[in-house]
């Protein structure tokens, strides 16, 4: 895999079928769906539980707000995500194009899927710090790998972004 | 309160003529302005709040650094000043100042997915 910049986008090139396919996992794993951890990490509250008001008012008018802006950057995201559906050859290795413009929703998008893989499963600090453990072995391994793999890209993204401004 | 109906004003107008119906308006609640009441709530409205972002383990240190640096318009180095805090101390206060503005911060810095709340300063 090589990431580099091209004009006013970025390339992520020679994307083998493996990572392909958990980028493609993006939208979906940002979904707290049925985890309530994942869920009440996203949407996580606003003040300590003795300012009742303040919390339950946060939930009626703000957290709407927040799902809009979340579900807005995995739309654009899966968007571009339509680059990755290499129909005629399955398993060949891919190019995906990020336009500068959209960097934006890939930060929000990939950091909403590592919290919420990172809450469901409850990964330890010492986990989350464990970069080569192999994606091979459990559900669990994989997860905490798509969490380093979507933080790699982040951190790629950033200083892209530095180096733009 | 004073309310008045047609009945009343009615009432009034005859005994202008009459001198027999004295109308007695209830003086007593028009003076009861609850001052003390008011400046105490002004008292709460002035208390600062803090704005407070808390470690986790999952967000980026150059990422949060990023979004100090969007939300407050801090410079790179008071950003990372208070990235720092956050990862060796748990926690680190952001912004002070009125509640509207402190709520609005934590909506932002919720909308980049950081912990954030407001605290009354003590």
């Amino acid at each position: 895999m090589e990431i580099c910049r091209q004009d006013q986008a970025l390339e992520i090139r020679e994307l083998d079928p493996f990572l392909a396919e958990l980028l493609r996992q993006v939208p979906e794993s940002a979904q707290p769906n049925d985890s309530p951890a994942a869920e009440e990490r996203l949407f996580s509250a606003p003040a300590a539980p003795e300012e009742k008001d303040l919390c339950s008012e946060w939930k009626v008018y703000v957290v709407p707000e927040l799902r809009r802006l979340f579900q807005s950057a995995t739309e654009t995201v899966r968007q571009d995500l339509q680059q990755l559906q290499c129909t005629d050859k399955p398993f060949a290795n891919c190019t995906l194009r990020i336009p500068l413009a959209h960097t934006d929703a890939w930060l929000n998008a990939l950091n909403q899927a590592r919290l919420a893989i990172a809450a469901t499963y409850q990964f330890s600090d010492h986990e989350l710090c464990d970069h080569y453990r192999s994606p091979l072995g459990s559900r669990r391994d994989l997860s905490l790998f798509q969490v380093n793999f979507y933080g790699f890209l982040q951190e790629f993204i950033l200083r892209e972004m530095e180096g733009n401004t | 309160m004073v309310t008045f109906s047609m009945s009343q004003l009615l009432r009034k107008h005859e005994a202008k003529f009459a001198a027999t119906l004295v109308i007695d308006f209830p003086r007593a609640t028009l003076e009861a302005p609850t001052i003390e009441k008011e400046e105490a709530t002004k008292q709460e409205i002035e208390m600062p709040w803090n704005v407070i972002v808390h470690n986790d383990p999952v967000n980026l240190m150059s990422y949060v650094t990023m979004v100090f640096q969007r939300v407050f318009g801090y410079p790179r180095e008071r950003a990372e000043k208070h990235m720092l805090e956050v990862h060796n101390n748990g926690r680190s206060i952001l912004w002070s100042g009125v509640r509207e503005r402190a709520e609005l911060y934590v909506q932002q810095l919720h909308g980049y997915l950081l912990l954030a709340t407001i605290e009354k300063t003590v």
